[in-house]
């Protein structure tokens, strides 16, 4: 699966994406965003407000129990500020 | 029609190509978003925007799309730059054509309150005091939410006076 990360989580992060192996246990944005704390200081950091971070499943907006199974690409990234 | 790009755009020109030989439009309204440079210790040198590429153009086709199931529009183009901006460039042009002024107004005001707090792009400001990502505002949302469409609820039952 290919994660991309955006603004602000992809500068705490440390890279703009990555292609991953996620754990059988990992279902949903929710989950994948608990995962995604526990793997190094980097993460912890990007993942710390996780509250605020908003997620895209497959290029389209995603909610914390959108499940993933299936999904070729999600995002993470802040609340959006365009326009 | 919509642009994803990090070239300027001439509104002029825009709004020209969106009316030519056409008779059918009375009523064009368009939305210009520029960099504003602000003052005192907050002032602007830069800002950059950021976005998805892939996912920002599906959103903002969705967006388009959906304000042309809400209102009667011949035509509409939505144009949002990304890249390094300086203060006064534009940054995002809404242009929308009907053959009435009210549906114009409407679809152009929706399309930004939608693309504000929809679009995958995020702004960084450069100033003095180093860069700092903007951060989404509360009143984006609210704008947004004015458009949700009022969910079905029971007709309450009229009342009945008993004495007039």
């Amino acid at each position: 699966m290919r994660l991309l990360y955006f603004a602000w989580v992809r500068e705490k992060a440390g890279l703009s994406s990555e292609e991953v192996e996620l754990p059988a246990d990992v279902t949903t944005v929710a989950e994948l965003m608990a995962w995604q704390k526990t793997r190094g200081q980097e993460f912890a950091s990007a993942f710390e407000r996780a509250e605020v971070i908003r997620a895209a499943v497959d290029q389209a907006h995603a909610k914390p129990e959108t499940e993933i199974a299936g999904a070729s690409e999600i995002a993470f990234f802040p609340p959006v500020t365009g326009g | 029609m919509i642009r994803v790009q990090s070239e300027d755009f001439d509104i002029g020109a825009e709004i020209e190509a969106l009316r030519k030989g056409r008779s059918d439009i009375g009523a064009i309204v368009s939305f210009t978003g520029t960099v504003r440079e602000g003052d005192g210790p907050d002032a602007l040198e830069s800002m950059t925007l950021e976005h998805y590429p892939g996912m920002t153009e599906k959103e903002l086709a969705r967006i388009e799309a959906e304000a042309h199931e809400r209102w009667p529009l011949q035509a509409s183009l939505i144009v949002h730059r990304y890249g390094t901006l300086k203060p006064g460039d534009n940054i995002v042009l809404v242009v929308t054509a009907s053959s009435h002024r009210h549906a114009a107004f409407e679809a152009a005001s929706f399309l930004m309150d939608y693309l504000k707090s929809s679009a995958p792009f995020w702004k960084q400001e450069k100033g003095k005091q180093g860069p700092r990502w903007v951060a989404s505002r509360d009143s984006d949302d609210a704008a947004k939410a004015r458009w949700d469409k009022p969910t079905a609820q029971p007709k309450a039952k009229p009342k009945i006076s008993a004495v007039e």
